[in-house]
């Protein structure tokens, strides 16, 4: 069986759901061995891993220097070893790593992939691209691969057997690099699954007015997290961190809920992939509507409440 | 100083985008210079503006078919001084490293005489989105790399940059030459002015062949590439799509298709 690396996401010792179904993805493919960057991890990520059917956490401690991608970069090289398909979430920072391991090793590497799997000897993976209304199937001609994979396109799923995973450290020595960081000031964690795992998200745009009372209250509701257009994020009505769209999070969560959003290209590129999509608009000539599996022509400030009313109603029942 | 900008001609995202053979679509007609480097060449043309006149000269860079001309031109529209396409049939199908090579090697030959301080790029490409360009490319020329930088100041010989990452919000700095790549939040880019437009009419844009860059057609191209589309289809539209009008039971009616679909 082939080793497949995983490169874990965590927050502190929080390992996020992402790297979960990307060690579940891994299973199919061979052997998972978890990369840890960071201070070594505690027993009970540890031992999360392990469930998932980590064989190993290889551990590289590399400092606030790992935050320039190179450093970050020959740290995850060190300790993917031989192992031929290295799997990382697909996030602009892994997107940064993942590219520099594959200049280094001569892997190929296909990034916002939905899935991946063996046919002759070469990884081929699915995706979907053109903001979700095309499939795409890649092979990896190289014999290295490397995988970003989007959150939530795998299931989650325990390994049925497994071991303890071994917790294995890493030595690597730090490469000169021309980036100096000047200054780190941490964001404050969001409550809740972050945007891009979450498998629920409302948004909320320009038809909002500012006001996110109705859509955070929706969001608390189905708990889901809570989005926005980039017209909202620009008046700053909202934090820049809940954009969706191309250039904000990719997001495909089972139910995307947009509430006065118009449905942009730029937006839609950016949500087109989520399971079911619901819009709330006044203008029954908005694009959301094309792509909408159900929606509601009306104001958001009067269908939103009776929704929730009906939606408290069902769960108390 | 010297920067050079890299443009990129994609599908224009109003447009149905498609694949032909395992390649993007791309025609003239319904083509453009990518979004997202508007803003790349927004902030080479702030730096210009910064300093005294003669003292910086931005150059476009773009590679691709004859098409892609549209994407210099673009640029040149813009304001940028200079306009480079590398233009040999041999490049079709390279993928990301491919790319990465060629255009490193349009920069070392634009920096034959003055060398090269900063190259900007767009933080992605809006038909493929996978934002490895920069990095690859900052590899590929042993610049320091200043990616997704929502901020960037030049100053002493030095770039820095604001780059905002979920967990914090860093601040790098390098030594030129640099690569930076700059996202959407960095600046709003100009409007082209009917005076550049009409003199980007006439503006030479220098074609480049491997030859030239002195790169064997071989190394790049699409029997190069590390990876091969090997199917690509229209995904089916959503079917049962449902629009209701709220006449006082469009709530009602939302809960009862989040309830009915279980995603309550
Ligand atoms: C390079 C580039 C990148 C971009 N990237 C992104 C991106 O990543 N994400 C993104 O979202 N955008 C992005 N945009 C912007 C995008 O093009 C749109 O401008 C933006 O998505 C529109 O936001 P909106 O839908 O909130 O606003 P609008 O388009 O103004 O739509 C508001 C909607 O609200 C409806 N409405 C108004 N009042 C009510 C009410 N009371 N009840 C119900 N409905 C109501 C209106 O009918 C309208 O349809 C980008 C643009 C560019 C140029």
């Amino acid at each position: 069986m082939s080793t497949v690396a995983v490169l874990v996401e965590h927050r502190g010792e929080t390992v996020a759901q992402p790297t979960l179904e990307a060690l579940t993805l891994a299973r199919t493919l061979g052997t998972p061995v978890a990369i840890w960057l960071g201070d070594a991890p505690a027993a009970d990520a540890v031992s999360l891993l392990g469930e998932y059917g980590a064989e190993e956490v290889r551990v590289v401690s590399l400092g606030e220097a790992g935050r320039v991608p190179s450093v970050a970069a020959a740290g995850v090289t060190a300790a993917v070893g031989d192992a031929p398909v290295l799997i990382v979430v697909s996030t602009f920072v892994n997107k940064e790593i993942a590219t520099l391991f594959a200049l280094e090793t001569g892997a190929g590497m296909v990034v916002d992939a939905a899935g991946a799997e063996w046919v002759g000897g070469r990884i081929e993976t699915m995706q979907t691209v053109f903001a979700a209304t095309w499939n795409v199937r890649t092979r990896i001609n190289a014999e290295r691969a490397v995988v970003g994979v989007r959150p939530n396109t795998t299931m989650a799923v325990a390994a049925e057997a497994h071991g303890a995973a071994s917790v294995v450290p890493v030595a690597v020595e730090t490469p000169e690099v021309r980036e100096t960081i000047m200054s780190v000031e941490p964001q404050a964690v969001p409550d809740g699954a972050p945007l891009s795992e979450a498998a629920v998200v409302v948004s909320g745009g320009r038809g909002t007015g500012g006001d996110y009372t109705l859509v955070r209250e929706l969001a608390d509701l189905l708990g889901g997290a809570v989005g926005a257009s980039r017209d909202a994020t620009d008046e700053g009505w909202i934090g820049h961190e809940h954009m969706v769209g191309q250039t904000g999070t990719t997001v495909t969560p089972a139910l995307y809920v947009a509430c006065g959003i118009s449905g942009a290209v730029h937006h839609r590129g950016g949500m087109q992939a989520s399971g079911t999509i619901v819009a709330v608009n006044i203008d029954p000539e908005a694009p959301i509507f094309e792509i909408a599996d159900f929606g509601v022509v009306g104001d958001l400030g009067d269908v939103l409440p009776q929704a929730m009313a009906r939606i408290r109603e069902h769960k108390g029942a | 100083m010297r920067i050079v900008v890299t443009v990129k001609f994609v599908p224009d995202l109003q447009s149905t985008r498609s694949f032909t053979e395992g390649t993007v679509t791309r025609t003239a007609d319904d083509g453009t210079m990518n979004e997202l480097d508007e803003n790349a060449v927004e902030a080479a043309l702030q730096i210009k503006e910064s300093l005294p006149e003669g003292e910086c000269e931005v150059f476009a860079l773009t590679m691709g078919g004859a098409d892609a001309t549209a994407a210099v031109r673009k640029a040149l529209q813009l304001g940028v001084d200079h306009a480079v396409h590398v233009n040999d049939d041999a490049v079709a199908g390279s993928d990301v490293f491919g790319t990465a090579t060629v255009l490193a090697a349009a920069v070392a030959k634009i920096g034959e005489e003055t060398p090269v301080d900063l190259v900007i790029t767009g933080m992605a490409a809006l038909d493929g989105l996978t934002s490895m360009l920069p990095t690859a490319l900052a590899h590929k020329l042993g610049f320091a790399q200043l990616t997704l930088a929502s901020a960037l100041t030049v100053a002493d010989d030095a770039a820095t940059i604001e780059r905002h990452l979920p967990d914090a919000h860093d601040t790098v700095s390098a030594k030129l030459p640099a690569l930076v790549s700059v996202t959407d939040e960095a600046n709003k880019p100009r409007y082209p002015n009917f005076k550049l437009i009409m003199a980007a009419r006439s503006k030479p844009i220098a074609t480049y062949s491997l030859a030239d860059l002195g790169i064997d057609p071989a190394s790049v191209g699409a029997l190069a590439a590390r990876t091969t589309v090997v199917d690509a289809s229209p995904r089916p539209p959503r079917e049962n799509r449902v629009t209701v009008t709220d006449k006082g039971e469009g709530g009602v009616a939302l809960a009862d298709f989040l309830i009915e679909r279980g995603l309550v």
